[in-house]
């Protein structure tokens, strides 16, 4: 089973990032092989919909699991399409959520968000 | 002759200049390009209403023909689309309706289908023709109803006064495009200040001539005015800030059917008015 998690660097004892569309990096682990690979956002630069873009790069590299500590709704019209679960992060690097999730510490995210677009003018 | 008449932020003055100069200027068109709250209308009280809507087009997918070969989601600068489990998402208002994805499409998966979004009011009031934009409550985006508004008028020989829609972002760009000089409405407080600085930057990048109208102005030190000192602006008129004034506003009245007040935007429209010359004269 894979997990998917928004990171700020390339570096476990790092925070998980406060953003999920617009997180530079997705840390990808591996619970069989209990190995993992940061791999880049390439939404994190998009002008518009990169929640959107992000879901579809998690959902390309085959992510059942995604801990975040928020997620738009739009991400989440895209997980809906697919069974991938998704909780909600706590505070602290990304190992510490990882042994949370073993733990069955962590709870399933279930308020979406409508975005920090700022849309007034488009 | 276009006038656009644009502030930094809300509740500056941009209806009530722009109103008043059309209705001084009697033989005028009144354009409301404050789409998400256009209230022009409420002082000129227009008749003989005819409604259009405005529609945008948006991609539909016939998932029996699509082949799952994201041309359509790569090429998406917007990420409307995205492709999850053999299922192609389009995400309505993330769409931009440039149409791209359906021209990529090799299997014909694409169409178009119209998606309204608001509608355009015209009407008229006594000499001056009144055109409203209307974004529907939950729109993302008023600018394609801009566009058609302008469209509209672009060809409107009489003077016509857009009263935009407030800030300084795509909205405002677009409504701005056509016009011939714009007129900067600010009021003399910290917050205003910090405001008309961001549409001053705006109709230099978009190389209008403009000058400022000073709205709710008391005696003593001015901050627009020291601003507009400051960087050389022409400050058009100062109007006072005044109860009597603000009671007409609030009753929905045209101040310049108050003979106090017909002075004051009379003047403010022959000043701008020489000043488009001046600028014609200048740059022909």
């Amino acid at each position: 089973m894979k997990i998917a998690i928004p990171a700020d660097e390339k570096n476990l004892a790092g925070e998980v990032c406060m953003s999920f569309g617009r997180a530079p990096y997705f840390y990808i682990y591996e619970t069989i092989t209990k190995m993992g690979d940061f791999i880049e956002n390439e939404a994190a630069s998009s002008p518009g919909g990169a929640g959107i873009k992000a879901a579809q790069i998690v959902v390309d590299n085959h992510a059942d699991i995604l801990i975040t500590p928020r997620c738009g709704e739009n991400a989440a019209e895209v997980f809906k399409a697919t069974e991938l679960q998704i909780y909600k992060s706590k505070n602290g690097s990304i190992s510490d959520n990882l042994d949370a999730y073993h733990n069955d510490k962590l709870s399933k995210l279930e308020n979406f968000h409508a975005g920090f677009h700022g849309v007034t003018g488009n | 002759m276009k006038l656009a008449v644009l502030s930094g932020k809300g509740g500056t003055g941009k209806t009530l200049v722009s109103v008043n100069l059309a209705a001084v200027a009697k033989n005028s068109v009144y354009v409301d390009c404050d789409v998400e709250e256009p209230n022009g209308h409420l002082f000129f009280k227009p008749t003989e209403i005819e409604t259009e809507t405005v529609a945008i087009k948006i991609p539909v997918v016939d998932e029996d023909l699509c082949l799952g070969c994201r041309k359509c989601v790569d090429f998406c600068k917007f990420n409307a689309l995205a492709a999850i489990v053999n299922k192609l998402l389009v995400f309505d208002d993330i769409c931009h309706s440039c149409g791209g994805c359906i021209m990529l499409c090799p299997s014909n998966a694409l169409t178009e289908k119209d998606k309204v979004i608001g509608e355009i009011k015209t009407g008229i009031s006594e000499e001056v023709k009144v055109i409203s934009g209307i974004l529907n409550t939950g729109e993302v985006s008023g600018i394609p109803i801009i566009k058609e508004l302008l469209k509209k008028t672009a060809a409107e020989k009489r003077l016509t006064l857009i009263d935009c829609p407030p800030g300084s972002a795509c909205i405002v760009m677009e409504s701005i495009r056509d016009a011939d000089y714009c007129i900067l409405v600010a009021e003399p407080t910290i917050f205003g200040r910090h405001n008309l600085a961001l549409v001053y930057e705006l109709v230099k990048l978009f190389n209008k001539p403009h000058g400022v109208v000073i709205n709710k102005c008391m005696p003593g030190e001015n901050l627009i005015e020291t601003f507009c000192i400051e960087n050389k602006i022409n400050v058009l008129s100062k109007i006072p800030f005044e109860s009597e004034l603000g009671a007409i506003n609030s009753d929905g009245e045209i101040a310049v059917k108050s003979e106090k007040y017909y002075g004051l935007f009379s003047e403010l429209l022959q000043a701008v008015v020489k000043e488009v010359e001046h600028e014609t004269v200048t740059h022909s």
